[in-house]
């Protein structure tokens, strides 16, 4: 059963991280789309799969959130991935295992997906 | 919807977008009648009469409003399945109180699903709402409150993924105490 004492003990590990995030100021943004479209088409698992990812790789530069519908429900799961000085990556149909090479490649090694983004896709 | 919980995700985006600035979401659960409630309650800033028939009726919503589309359609419609209801009550400055009543010996039930890591999404995404998550089973309740977890995380915020999955794990562990002491 957890309990709030490790909680506290998880927010002071937080807290160390977030002085060592303070130092730079590069923040990757992903952001997942999580319409009614979104959730639909299984947002949710693709989001957790973010968050778990980058916990187990302690990658304190990075954070997640979350966004509306923006206008392409056919290719949801939608996950955008914004460097600091890059330009915005889309990726488009996301699915879990997915979003785990999105975390080792683009993130962890700097080299985006090019195959899952919305620039790959048949026109 | 492949289970209820992402309907109740979905709902409540609605009282996000409504600016509320408390939401409690509740699930009560009575296993003998087979029956299952959940609730999502808000202080938003509320519906007119006009605007709660039209967000029963996606075709009628979606040039008016844009905020509500699809998600109480879908959810009125996972309860009717069951021989359930969905009931809408607002106020215009006031709030907006949805329940949505189900058989869940029905064939056509769609289990409830992860409702804690709805939960989770819902306040790690949205920090300056406070979620009330009430959950009962037969008479015995559990009560998550993200003031409470506030106050102890000071600055640190609740979107950082090691507090989302703590959140995740307590909220499944409490249900879970729900569904055993029998």
């Amino acid at each position: 059963m957890k309990s709030l004492e490790e909680l506290m003990a998880l927010r002071d590990a937080a807290k160390a991280k977030m002085t060592a995030r303070e130092d730079s100021t590069a923040v990757t943004r992903v952001v997942v789309g999580m319409a009614t479209c979104g959730i639909a088409a299984g947002a949710r698992p693709v989001m957790n799969r973010f968050s778990e990812e980058i916990e187990k790789r302690n990658l304190t530069n990075v954070t997640v959130a979350q966004t509306g519908c923006i206008g392409m429900c056919q290719y949801e799961p939608i996950v955008e991935v914004t460097e600091p000085g890059k330009e915005k990556v889309t990726y488009v149909l996301m699915n879990p295992e997915k979003a785990t090479k999105v975390v080792v490649d683009h993130l962890v090694n700097g080299n985006p997906v090019v195959e899952y983004t919305v620039g790959a896709l048949k026109k | 919807m492949r289970e209820l919980s992402l309907n109740v995700l979905d709902v409540a985006q609605n009282s996000v977008s409504a600016n509320a600035s408390e939401i409690e979401i509740e699930i009560c659960e009575d296993t003998a009648a087979h029956t299952l409630m959940i609730g999502i309650y808000d202080n938003g800033k509320g519906m007119t009469p006009e605007q709660v028939q039209s967000v029963r009726d996606p075709f009628f919503t979606t040039r008016t409003t844009r905020k509500v589309g699809l998600g109480v359609p879908l959810f009125k419609m996972a309860a009717e399945m069951t021989g359930g209801s969905l009931e809408i009550e607002s106020t215009v400055g006031v709030g907006t109180n949805v329940r949505a009543f189900f058989h869940t010996d029905h064939v056509d039930f769609v289990p409830l699903g992860d409702m804690a890591n709805t939960v989770v999404m819902l306040a790690a995404m949205n920090e300056h709402i406070r979620f009330l998550y009430r959950h009962a089973i037969d008479g015995r309740e559990f009560l998550f409150d993200t003031a409470q977890i506030k106050e102890i995380l000071g600055d640190v915020p609740m979107n950082d993924p090691s507090i989302m999955q703590w959140m995740a794990g307590y909220i499944k562990d409490n249900i879970q105490e729900l569904t055993e002491v029998q």
